[in-house]
């Protein structure tokens, strides 16, 4: 078939392909849909007075004046770059049968801008410090990439892990007793990555060996963790010696800024003033996507999870790759799942994870199966989850509920295809038995 | 797809020394399915069932010794005993007084074992009394906590149903929550928010119950029907998507005006289930629908059309729509039916212990569903006794709470437990070194529980 293309002329090969082209118009559409919205509720129906963002913090090393915004004319100006990116992209999907990636990006930044003016716009205040909106995304973002990561190389070998909330709460409690007990963070932090590995030790024995059904698995793993740490922190955690819970005071990772980068306005505090763990996390998502697709360990494992079959015949151990990834998918959610007890709070509580396992999950679906994209996402839904939290008790357009569920509502739009398509690895959740 | 339909008679398993058996039914199985895909699963399954309650006139007593000793009765029974037995060990090992004789072990080692009877059997003698009957409790409800256990197993029943029926189509339906919220949100616009005669407003609750948890249901099958998006991750989007909507209603338009707390006003007297012993106890009228529901649901899936194209679909899908079934029809159909009956849990909350709604009205229930409807082994009556067993757990964990100051999140460790090892009969069977048994005439009986649960198919 392919020879029979390639003798053909070039113009022959356009209209072939044109006819092979398969257009969708889902793009198009839903970029309409949002700028029509945009159009109305930013524009038409905007916020009268002004917006304050707030860029410096006092720690900086130069100040940024606030940015004030008029509401209603900023308001006007998103929407009409909203309508006009959603021209091209109908014009794009009529030339070349898909949507360039920077207009859906830009139309992304867009929107997400002029809804944000909206929103201030519309509170009493009309102000937010953007250094806090984002620094307080990263409290939840964190602990959201490492259980996406965790789901990756999990789901890439094609092993689903709806245990990821587990093994957030796994290693939350581990971290916070060992730490409490040692009084040293580091051993607190090793802990969790053992009992998030733990979790995942079950989770690869029972769906591998076992061959549970993988959902299964995790869903109950998730019960019996939720269980286990609940019944331990009554327990073990609630024993009080002079008057003081000394089973549940895990000392604190410190912050570790980097010089220089660190006081560039706005991204310094966000990436660059935290922890060892959100380093840790940066350098996962950069070394996890480079191995899984520039070196040959990360080729094998694509190769398990989209056609098991292959890559035995092609001398891969299937099972034994599964299980390791698994284990090492679960140490990295339990190093996430120190982040609740070593940095974000200094104490563990119950179900304190509080379905983050499940935004994790549903970032990694939205990010397409792609640690990069799993982060961006989990950066979105952070933000979206702080801005919730901020104006949880200014008046505002919009209730905060909706800002909540918007990961759940994107993430539902993405696995029916409606923005763009997100396909998981071809055997995720299929046991393999050589045969 | 489970191996059962994909992949050819699996000889080489992977651990072929302790799990010869295991291996050896799961080949047979695959076989079974390979020679005729569109065969059900459901005749073995059913047996089950029957068997365990001895309602099965056609079992032979031969055969349902040999079912209890070597299939999977007897891996379901050892299951809760291993599970139990966890549960002691942690209750042992975390008790004080344990701790206490444990520190002088070598001069006295009685004393330890003595301090780890004393807390195991105090603990789980507190659940078992609190569950069934307390001879020494002050209140007739106390002493009676039988009813507390049938009045916490309701809705268990029918979101273990949901969870089941959606199984037997293949689909797996983690949704029950969302549903159950809809399902309460319905019911209680209904049930506070208007006035109507009396039986006329609690049918038009339960009605309007079910179908907003078939709407929330629903949603998942169509996108499954439709676009082919995955059912599990759409159904618990829609959880927490339900989460946040109640409680945005819960601070707007069904918020109880004279109270500053996220709470609904109080049903109507007239949308409340009638309490079945008189004002003492909580046990209510929606027991008697769980029980309607469940016959209902038997019927449906084993003497109807309906409930055949759904098993066919859950056997194979590929198979069903071959035989001229429509699947993406089924799917919508059979996610509609799961979220109605998931809606009626809510309602029997409502309407019948939490009388009011609130962010918590579903508790944990749709999640305890999932784990009901596999202990439940994916039918009807299984789901149902499975429920009664939580409902106990649940019960009698309350009162282990107060009497014995043990945790009822043992309750939830052993749960899990239960269903992870009902899960992997060949584990268990490995712990207490069983062989499968001569019934190797029946393959059908020997498939994992999995394959069985499922309707042996793909989720």
């Amino acid at each position: 078939m392919s020879t029979v293309i390639s003798t053909k002329s070039s113009a022959d090969n356009t209209a072939l392909r044109d006819q092979l082209a398969v257009r969708s118009w889902k793009v198009p559409i839903v970029f309409a849909a949002l700028a029509v919205f945009a159009v109305v509720v930013f524009a038409v129906f905007g916020p009268e007075g002004h917006a304050t963002f707030r860029l410096s913090q006092e720690q900086d090393a130069w100040q940024l004046p606030d940015l004030v915004l008029p509401a209603k004319a900023s308001g006007i100006v998103a929407a009409l770059a909203c309508v006009v990116l959603a021209l091209m992209s109908y014009l794009q999907t009529k030339a070349v049968g898909r949507t360039a990636r920077w207009v859906s990006s830009s139309f992304t930044v867009v929107f997400v801008a002029g809804f944000l003016i909206w929103i201030i716009g519309g509170t009493k205040t009309q102000n937010i410090t953007l250094v806090g909106l984002f620094t307080g995304a990263m409290l939840i973002v964190t602990p959201l990439v490492f259980g996406s990561l965790s789901g990756v190389l999990c789901e890439r070998s094609g092993v689903v892990n709806i245990a990821i909330e587990g093994q957030l709460l796994a290693g939350a409690f581990t971290a916070a007793l060992v730490g409490s007990i040692t009084g040293n963070a580091f051993a607190g932090l090793f802990a969790a990555a053992v009992a998030g590995l733990l979790v995942g030790f079950l989770l690869a024995a029972f769906s591998i060996k076992y061959l549970v059904n993988q959902i299964i698995v995790g869903v109950v793993l998730n019960v019996l963790v939720a269980g286990l740490t609940g019944f331990l922190f009554e327990k073990i955690m609630k024993i009080k010696v002079a008057g003081a819970t000394i089973y549940n005071q895990p000392p604190h990772l410190p912050d570790l800024p980097i010089p220089v980068l660190s006081e560039i306005p706005i991204i310094g505090p966000t990436f660059f003033r935290q922890s060892v763990l959100g380093y840790l996390m940066l350098v996962l998502v950069a070394g996890i996507w480079f191995a899984l697709f520039r070196t040959r360990w990360g080729l094998r494992i694509r190769a398990v999870g989209e056609h098991p079959q292959a890559a035995d015949t092609m001398g891969i151990n299937v099972n034994r790759t599964r299980f390791l990834n698994v284990l090492a998918g679960g140490a990295v959610a339990g190093v996430g799942g120190a982040y609740f007890t070593l940095v974000a709070v200094s104490s563990f509580s119950k179900d304190m994870t509080g379905g983050l396992g499940f935004i994790a999950l549903a970032a990694l679906i939205f990010g397409r199966w792609n640690p990069i994209g799993a982060f961006l996402a989990a950066l979105l839904f952070g933000v979206a989850g702080n801005l919730k939290s901020i104006l949880q008790l200014a008046v505002t357009p919009v209730d905060g509920q909706f800002l909540a569920m918007l990961p759940y509502a994107l993430t539902i739009l993405a696995v029916a295809g409606l923005v763009g398509k997100s396909r998981a690895p071809a055997a995720s959740g299929i046991p393999y038995v050589k045969g | 797809m489970t191996d059962a339909q994909t992949e050819p008679a699996p000889h080489g398993n992977a651990a072929p020394t302790e799990e010869t058996a295991p291996a050896g039914s799961a080949g047979e199985a695959d076989l079974t399915g390979a020679a005729a895909p569109i065969k059900l699963p459901e005749s073995g399954a059913e047996k089950d069932g029957g068997g365990k309650n001895g309602k099965n006139g056609a079992e032979t007593g031969d055969g349902l010794i040999r079912e209890i000793m070597t299939g999977s009765g007897l891996v379901s029974l050892l299951a809760v005993v291993v599970a139990l037995l966890i549960g002691a060990i942690l209750i042992a090992v975390t008790d004080s007084r344990v701790a206490a004789a444990a520190g002088y072990f070598f001069a006295q080692p009685g004393d330890t074992f003595a301090a780890m009877w004393a807390a195991v059997s105090e603990a789980y003698g507190a659940l078992l009394r609190g569950a069934t009957y307390d001879p020494n409790a002050r209140t007739w409800l106390g002493q009676l906590g039988i009813f507390e256990t049938l009045t916490f197993a309701t809705p268990l029943i029918l979101a273990g149903l949901a969870v089941t029926i959606a199984f037997r189509a293949g689909l797996f339906n983690i949704g029950a929550q969302g549903q159950i919220i809809l399902g309460a949100i319905f019911a209680g616009a209904i049930g506070f928010g208007i006035e109507l005669p009396p039986g006329i407003h609690l049918l038009a609750v339960i009605v309007g119950g079910a179908v907003g948890g078939a709407i929330w249901g629903g949603i998942a099958g169509f996108l499954k029907a439709r676009t082919g998006a995955h059912e599990v991750i759409v159904t618990i989007m829609l959880n927490y998507i339900a989460v946040n909507l109640v409680l945005y209603l819960l601070k707007n338009q069904l918020k109880d005006p004279g109270s500053s707390n996220p709470v609904s006003p109080p049903m109507h007297q007239s949308a409340l289930f009638p309490l079945l012993l008189g004002p003492n106890f909580r046990l209510h009228a929606g027991f008697i629908l769980s029980v309607l529901a469940v016959i209902a649901v038997a019927w449906l899936l084993n003497r109807s059309t309906l409930g055949f194209e759904f098993r066919a679909i859950g056997a194979n899908p590929n198979a069903a729509r071959t035989a001229g079934m429509v699947v993406t029809r089924g799917y919508i159909l059979v996610m509609l039916i799961s979220g109605a009956l998931s809606g009626l849990a809510g309602v029997a909350q409502i309407s019948g212990t939490e009388r009011s709604l609130d962010a918590e009205v579903a508790g944990n229930i749709g999640f305890d569903a999932i784990t009901v409807a596999l202990l439940g082994r994916s039918t009807p009556w299984g789901t149902f006794f499975a429920a009664l067993l939580f409902g106990a757990f649940k019960a009698g964990g309350t009162s282990m709470a107060v009497n014995a100051d043990v945790s009822i999140d043992i309750v939830l460790v052993v749960q899990s437990l239960i269903v992870l090892f009902i899960a992997a009969p060949p584990l268990v069977r490995a712990i207490f070194r069983i062989k499968s048994g001569p019934g190797k005439t029946k393959p059908a009986k020997n498939t994992s529980i999995v394959t069985k649960s499922t309707g042996g198919a793909a989720v």
